[in-house]
C-alpha cells in the first residue's frame, strides 16, 4: 500500500481512515540514529492487510486513536508519528509479518523504562485486528541509552569485589523453595558455601512468610556465609530476597542487608519496572550487587506468536540496571534454544550486541558503556553437563546448581565440592587447549579419580536430559556464504 | 584448612607443567601476567605483594616460570598466586587469579561476632596466621 499525498483539509477531516493513510506508513523512511527502533511479529486479522496492520501498530504504540482529530494540528505530529518502514513476510509463516518502526527519541522519557515500555507495548496488543503480536527485539539508540545508569556493579567489579576470576561463578536455590525455619535454611546455605559454591540464592517466591519470617532468614543466611567464609577463605555471598508488597517494606529489607554485611541483594522481575530501577539506584549508592529472579516471564516471553521476546526485557533490564538475570541454560530443564539463548547472553555481555539473525538478534546494539550484566543459568543442571554449559554459556556466567546441589546423596557440602571440582577440571582443561566439549566425560571421569563426590554425582546424574523441542526458535538459519 | 581462593583451589596442586599451561594460556591472550605472594590470606586482602612488574608481551611462559621459581625460594612458605591482567576496553581488569604455592599449614580463620541489637550480630573474618608478626606466621614443619 502506497501512502496518498493528501491536502491537509483532507487529511484532517472528521472520522476514520486507515492508519497507513494518516501517516503511520512511510515506505520511504530512513532512520536516524537517534531513532528507536522496535521491530514486531504480526498476525494480522483474516483480510486485514499487512501494511495496514503495521501502519495500526506504528499509530497505536504512538500518537493515534482510532479516529482523526484535529488536536493534532496543535503539534509537530508529523515528528511524533511512530513510522512503520517496511514490512517482510516471517520466513516459512504464511500469516505472520515483521514490522520494523521507527519513533522519534523525544517520545520518550529519559532514564524511564516505564515511559518507554507505555508506548511501545502500552495499548497495541490488545488492538481488535491484530491476532496476535509479539515484539522481538528493539534497538536502542545510544543517545538514549545515555540516560540511564545501567548495571549498578556489572561483571567486572563484581569479579574484583568477590577476587574470582578466569571461571563461571557457582550458586544455588536453597530447595525446598517453601517450608524451611530460618535456621534449617541457613544450614543448607553453610552447608552449600563451605563445600565450594560462591553463592546461595533465596526463590522468587521466598518473601516473609509464616513459617520463616525475612528477618529471621537475613539473620541465620549472614551467619551461614561468614562461617563458610572462614572455613574457605573466599568471598561468600547469598542472595537476599528483599521482593515484598511494597517500596518502603523492600528498602527496609535491602537497608537490613546492608547492615549484615551481604554483598548481594535480589528482587523479582514481578515487582515492576519502575521499583527495579528505583533498587538499582539503592543499590549503586551502596555498593550492592542486584540480582534479579524473571520471575513470571514465560507468560509472556515462551510463545513466538504473541508477546515479548526474553532479549527485548534482557535489553530493557541492562538499561533499568540489574547485575545478574536469569537468562537460560540450554540443557536444563526450561525452555532455552541454544542459539536464541546465545542472542539473549550476547545481549547482556558484550560492549556491540551484533546483529545475528540466526540468534534472534534484528539489530547491532552498541552498548554506550553500560555495565555488563552476568547471566544466570539455573534450572535441572548438574556436574556432568559442565563441559555442555562452559561450552554454551562461557565463562561470565553464574551456573545455579539447586537440586544438583542439595539432592546430592552424600549431602549438601559434597554436592557443592562435586559441582566446584566438575567446574574446575573442564575450565583448566579447556585452557590447556583440550577438545573439553567432546572430551567432556572423560575430564569428568579423571577429575572424579581424586574426588568421590563428583563420582557420586556422575553414577546419580551423569544421564539426566531435559531432551525437549524448544517454542521460541529463531526464523532464520545462518547459510555458508559463497566467496 | 584449604585456601580455595583462586580458580584452581579445589584440584591437586597445580604441577610447573600445569602452571606453564595456564600461563601459555594467557600469552595467547595478550595478558600481563602477574606473580604476587602473601602471608596475608584473608579474603578481602587485596593487595598481595607483587614479585617484581607484570610481565608484558611475553613470548613465551619461561620468564614466569622462572620468576616463580625465584619467588618460592625467596618465600618457601607463603602464598604464591598467578593473575593476568587484560588491557582490553570493557575490560581492563584480571581475567584469570590462580594459586600457585601454598604454606605447608594452612591455620585459617576464625569468626568473631559481636552482638547487636535485634539480634543482629556482627562478623569479624580473622587470620590465625596475622596473630604473628610477619616473620613468625608460617613454620616449615
Amino acid at each position: 500500500m502506497e501512502p496518498t499525498e493528501r491536502s491537509a483539509e483532507d487529511r484532517y477531516k472528521s472520522g476514520v481512515m486507515p492508519y497507513a493513510q494518516m501517516g503511520y506508513w512511510q515506505p520511504d523512511y530512513e532512520p536516524v540514529d537517534t531513532d528507536v527502533i522496535a521491530l514486531f511479529r504480526i498476525t494480522p486479522q483474516v483480510g486485514v492487510d499487512p501494511v495496514e496492520a503495521a501502519a495500526a501498530v506504528a499509530g497505536e504504540s504512538s500518537t493515534a486513536t482510532w479516529t482523526v482529530v484535529w488536536t493534532d494540528r496543535l503539534t509537530a505530529c508529523e515528528s511524533y508519528r511512530a513510522k512503520a518502514y517496511r514490512v517482510q513476510p516471517v520466513p516459512n509463516r504464511g500469516d505472520q509479518w515483521f514490522a520494523w518502526i521507527a519513533y522519534d527519541l523525544d517520545l520518550f522519557e529519559g532514564g524511564s523504562i516505564a515511559n518507554l515500555t507505555a508506548s511501545i507495548i502500552g495499548n497495541v496488543f490488545g488492538f481488535k485486528p491484530l491476532k496476535a503480536l509479539r515484539l522481538e527485539d528493539m534497538r536502542i539508540p545510544v543517545a538514549y541509552l545515555k540516560t540511564f545508569n545501567g548495571p549498578p556493579t556489572g561483571i567486572v567489579v563484581e569479579r574484583e569485589r568477590l577476587d574470582k576470576f578466569g571461571r563461571p561463578l557457582l550458586g544455588a536455590t536453597v530447595k525446598p523453595k517453601l517450608g524451611l525455619s530460618g535456621r534449617n535454611y541457613g544450614r543448607v546455605v553453610y552447608e552449600a558455601l563451605r563445600g565450594g559454591l560462591d553463592f546461595t540464592k533465596d526463590d522468587e517466591n521466598i518473601n516473609s512468610q509464616s513459617f520463616m519470617h525475612w528477618r529471621d532468614r537475613f539473620l541465620y543466611c549472614m551467619e551461614a556465609v561468614n562461617r563458610a567464609e572462614a572455613a574457605t577463605g573466599e568471598v561468600k555471598g547469598t542472595y537476599l530476597n528483599v521482593t515484598a508488597g511494597t517500596m518502603e517494606e523492600m528498602y527496609e529489607r535491602a537497608e537490613f542487608a546492608k547492615e549484615l554485611g551481604s554483598v548481594v541483594i535480589m528482587i523479582d522481575l514481578v515487582i515492576g519496572y519502575s521499583a527495579i530501577q528505583s533498587l538499582s539506584n539503592w543499590s549503586r549508592r551502596n555498593d550492592m550487587i542486584l540480582h534479579l529472579h524473571r520471575a513470571g516471564h514465560g507468560s509472556y516471553t515462551r510463545q513466538r506468536d504473541h508477546g515479548i521476546s526474553f532479549r527485548v526485557i534482557a535489553k530493557w533490564m541492562r538499561m533499568a540496571g540489574v547485575d545478574h538475570i536469569h537468562a537460560g541454560t540450554v540443557v536444563g530443564k526450561l525452555e532455552g534454544d541454544p542459539l536464541t539463548i546465545a542472542g539473549i547472553y550476547d545481549t547482556l555481555r558484550e560492549e556491540v550486541t551484533p546483529q545475528r539473525l540466526e540468534h534472534g538478534v534484528f539489530f547491532e546494539q552498541p552498548w554506550a558503556s553500560l555495565n555488563k550484566v552476568m547471566p544466570v543459568a539455573s534450572g535441572g543442571i548438574h556436574a556432568g553437563q559442565m563441559h555442555q554449559l562452559l561450552h554454551y554459556l562461557g565463562e561470565d556466567v553464574v551456573l545455579q546448581f539447586g537440586g544438583g546441589t542439595i539432592g546430592h546423596p552424600d549431602g549438601i557440602a559434597a554436592g557443592a565440592t562435586a559441582n566446584r571440582v566438575a567446574l574446575e577440571s573442564m575450565v583448566m582443561a579447556r585452557n590447556e587447549g583440550r577438545d573439553y566439549y567432546n572430551e567432556g566425560p572423560d575430564i569428568l571421569r579423571d577429575a572424579a579419580k581424586t574426588c568421590g563426590p563428583l563420582g557420586r554425582a556422575l553414577e546419580t546424574w551423569g544421564d539426566v536430559t531435559f531432551d525437549y523441542t524448544s517454542t521460541d526458535t529463531p526464523d532464520f538459519v545462518a547459510t555458508p556464504t559463497v566467496s | 584448612m584449604r585456601l580455595t581462593q583462586g580458580a584452581f583451589s579445589y584440584l591437586p596442586d597445580l604441577t610447573d607443567e600445569q602452571i606453564e599451561a595456564q600461563v601459555n594460556y594467557c600469552i595467547d591472550h595478550g595478558w600481563a601476567v602477574n606473580i604476587e605472594y602473601t602471608d596475608d590470606p584473608h579474603p578481602r586482602n587485596t593487595y598481595w605483594e607483587m614479585w617484581g612488574m607484570p610481565s608484558f608481551d611475553l613470548a613465551s611462559a619461561r620468564p614466569v616460570l622462572d620468576a616463580l621459581q625465584a619467588c618460592r625460594e625467596s618465600f618457601t612458605n607463603h602464598y604464591i598466586r598467578i593473575s593476568a591482567s587484560d588491557s582490553e576496553k570493557g575490560w581492563e581488569s584480571l581475567r584469570l587469579s590462580f594459586i600457585a604455592q601454598r604454606p605447608a599449614v594452612e591455620p585459617g580463620f576464625q569468626v568473631v561476632r559481636s552482638n547487636g541489637p535485634g539480634r543482629q550480630i556482627n562478623y569479624t573474618t580473622r587470620s590465625y596466621a596475622t596473630d604473628q608478626p610477619p616473620e613468625q606466621r608460617y613454620r616449615d614443619v
